[in-house]
């Protein structure tokens, strides 16, 4: 097994791996609880080390095609016909980046719960599900076929939901979860119908080939409209928001740091269908407005619904949905401006600002999670009115959360403020009074993190805790996600020029997508 | 004209699903809801593959007088409606299972009095 074929199988890999993985658990599990500790996080590496070794090649040599069942893997098109039939991985730069993510979320979040979940019973189903979940996010950043994306989508929202009920003694967590579940499956359901409303029409379900022959007639519209509603509402966007704070508190917290990365996927599959599928054809003005109102909508309501809270999971998801604002509101600018003059000046700039944003998302929100999981793990109450003084106690759960509410409220040197100042240039050229919102939201994270600061960490100590930190698995799962934040907070440079910029780039080149399935062929 | 029957079932089909899953109060119907949605989406992608006349696509056992590819409805709608079936399986049972579990804690099926994350 030498290292060429790994890089060429690598997509399959990715996906085969952690999916018989998923499945081999249970059975290990029934051997020795540390081997099946050890196997998962064993796969979990092997996933972070393949996707590493994946992204670097895709970033400085070109987007990776896999064709599944074919004779050669670049063999797209098969010899007898004209149009891609089998399944194909398509992984450009952005999906590599969403890779990158998904992994190292996902590896975070396993480290984190050897220790969380030691207590519960079913945690060989709890492991399984957690490898589903990864399974679910590697397949809808790679595959290059659309029926394929919408069998991850629900793949990866059957096994979140499962996990969002995984303490289920407590009624409130299967309510959470039976919300998520009737969201995303009517979700999936029109992701459906709009696949069969493109396929009807194109007899086609590779996206490359679909964006060649886009027509953008009235149906192509409609399909338009529920793909990105449903891909809306699966990363938690105002005014679809209602869910994600209800399944995001009833979480475990590793579970919750994967869901950060899950509506990321879909925040992705959402970029995917506006810049790959429909591209030009669609009306960028237009629709480039309407992801912009949304991303405002969803900074500004999230981060006023956050400031009264009192529960602190709660709290920090109405942040997860501000957050997303940005995202959209960077990518949203981008597309407004697509093929217009301005785009290579600052349009780019502004995409570059809001992929930036996801990946420092994916971190920063996982990691004040995990810390809120580690405060619930030993106060075991999440409301904020009945703790205070965890600093005395809990020194490395404190410096995780202050180096997370920094970045999350973009204070120089974190990462968070790498991304944000790029969506503030940028933004501004298209109207300042989206620079003003992004900073004024800004600055509300940042008044909102101080009084969870304050009421949690601060004070004279609690009585009747049980004092002293959390355990090794937990501060090691924290620790991954606080070095990435600092490390990418420190170069943001290098990776804005070697890991963000080729994301955009792969997303801004619809010509590139398709060009690397069509041209490809036998 | 004729043909165009079983698209308006599945605009009726999907839209009697959503009816039941914005307005029911009782989560066994939303349940019911999201599967006559589901029902309505499935039965699009068949009428999508369906051709006058045609038979099953199964190579092997061809009717003799078949002229091909004509003669054979789309198997691609068919294998995506099997793969959509068998998620929507999953789904309703997670579903049922949550119900199980909310009416164990919470003595009720009423969304209504079901909210105890709210406060």
């Amino acid at each position: 097994m030498n290292i060429d074929w790994l890089l060429t199988h690598s997509p399959a890999l990715l996906i085969a791996i952690p999916l018989l993985a998923a499945f081999l658990t249970p059975l290990i599990d029934r051997v020795s609880r540390r081997a099946r500790d050890a196997f998962v996080i064993a796969v979990l590496i092997a996933a972070e080390i393949i996707m590493v070794i994946l992204a670097w090649d895709v970033f400085t040599v070109g987007t990776h095609i896999y064709t599944m069942g074919a004779s050669s893997t670049a063999a797209t098109i098969p010899a007898h016909a004209a149009v891609p039939i089998r399944i194909v991985l398509e992984v450009d730069g952005m999906g590599a980046f969403m890779g990158l993510i998904s992994a190292t979320v996902s590896l975070a979040a396993g480290l984190y719960s050897l220790a969380f979940v030691k207590k519960e019973t079913g945690q060989g189903r709890y492991y399984t599900l957690l490898l589903l979940m990864l399974v679910g996010m590697f397949g809808m950043e790679f595959t290059g076929d659309i029926f394929n994306m919408f069998v991850f989508l629900e793949v990866l929202s059957i096994a979140s939901a499962a996990l969002i009920a995984f303490r289920f003694y407590h009624g409130d967590a299967v309510e959470g979860a039976f919300k998520y579940c009737v969201i995303s499956s009517l979700g999936a359901l029109m992701v459906l119908f709009a696949i069969g409303l493109l396929y009807g029409q194109y007899n086609l379900l590779n996206i490359a080939a679909l964006a060649g022959v886009m027509k953008y007639t009235t149906l192509d519209r409609i399909a338009l409209v529920m793909l990105v509603a449903a891909f809306a509402m699966k990363c938690g966007a105002v005014p679809m928001h209602m869910w994600t704070p209800d399944s995001y508190t009833v979480a475990p917290a590793p579970i919750t740091a994967m869901l950060v990365a899950a509506s990321q996927a879909s925040l992705y599959a959402l970029f995917r269908i506006c810049f790959s599928l429909y591209g030009l054809t669609l009306d960028v003005t237009t629709m480039g407005i309407i992801i912009i109102s949304l991303g405002l909508l969803s900074m500004f309501v999230g981060v006023t619904m956050a400031l009264p809270q009192k529960d602190i999971k709660r709290l920090m998801s109405y942040h997860a949905v501000s957050q997303t604002g940005y995202m959209l509101l960077g990518v949203g600018v981008g597309l407004y401006l697509l093929g217009k003059s301005d785009f290579d000046t600052y349009g780019m700039a502004a995409m570059e600002g809001g992929i930036f944003h996801i990946i420092n998302h994916a971190l920063y929100k996982g990691l004040l999670f995990l810390t809120a999981g580690a405060i619930f793990y030993k106060v075991k109450t999440r409301n904020l009115n009945e703790m205070g003084g965890l600093a005395h106690s809990m020194k490395y759960t404190t410096i995780f959360f202050m180096i997370g509410a920094l970045a999350i409220a973009g204070i120089p040197p974190f990462n968070g403020f790498a991304s944000k100042l790029l969506i503030y240039e940028s933004a501004y050229h298209v109207s300042p009074i989206l620079s003003i919102i992004a900073m004024l939201v800004s600055i509300i994270t940042l008044a909102s993190f101080v009084k969870v600061f304050h009421s949690a960490f601060m004070g004279p100590p609690m009585e009747n805790t049980e004092a002293g930190e959390v355990p090794k698995s937990m501060i090691i799962g924290m620790a991954v996600l606080a070095a990435g934040i600092i490390l990418f907070g420190l170069f943001p440079g290098w990776v804005v020029s070697n890991i963000v910029h080729p994301a955009a780039q792969a997303l801004a080149s619809q010509a590139g997508y398709i060009g690397a399935v069509t041209g490809g062929g036998v | 004209m004729i043909y165009n029957i079983p698209f308006f079932a599945v605009i009726l089909l999907i839209a009697v699903g959503m009816y039941a899953v914005i307005f029911k109060r009782n989560l066994i119907k939303i349940a019911i809801g999201i599967t006559i949605v589901e029902s309505g989406v499935n039965l699009f992608l068949i009428t999508l593959g369906y051709r006058e006349g045609g038979v099953a696509p199964i190579y092997t056992n061809l009717p003799s007088g078949v002229i091909l590819p004509g003669g054979m409805v789309l198997p691609i709608p068919q294998a995506l409606t099997l793969t959509s079936i068998v998620i929507g399986v999953a789904i309703l049972a997670l579903m049922l299972s949550f119900i199980i579990r909310i009416y164990q804690y919470y003595g009720t099926l009423d969304s209504r009095k079901v909210r105890r994350l709210k406060e």
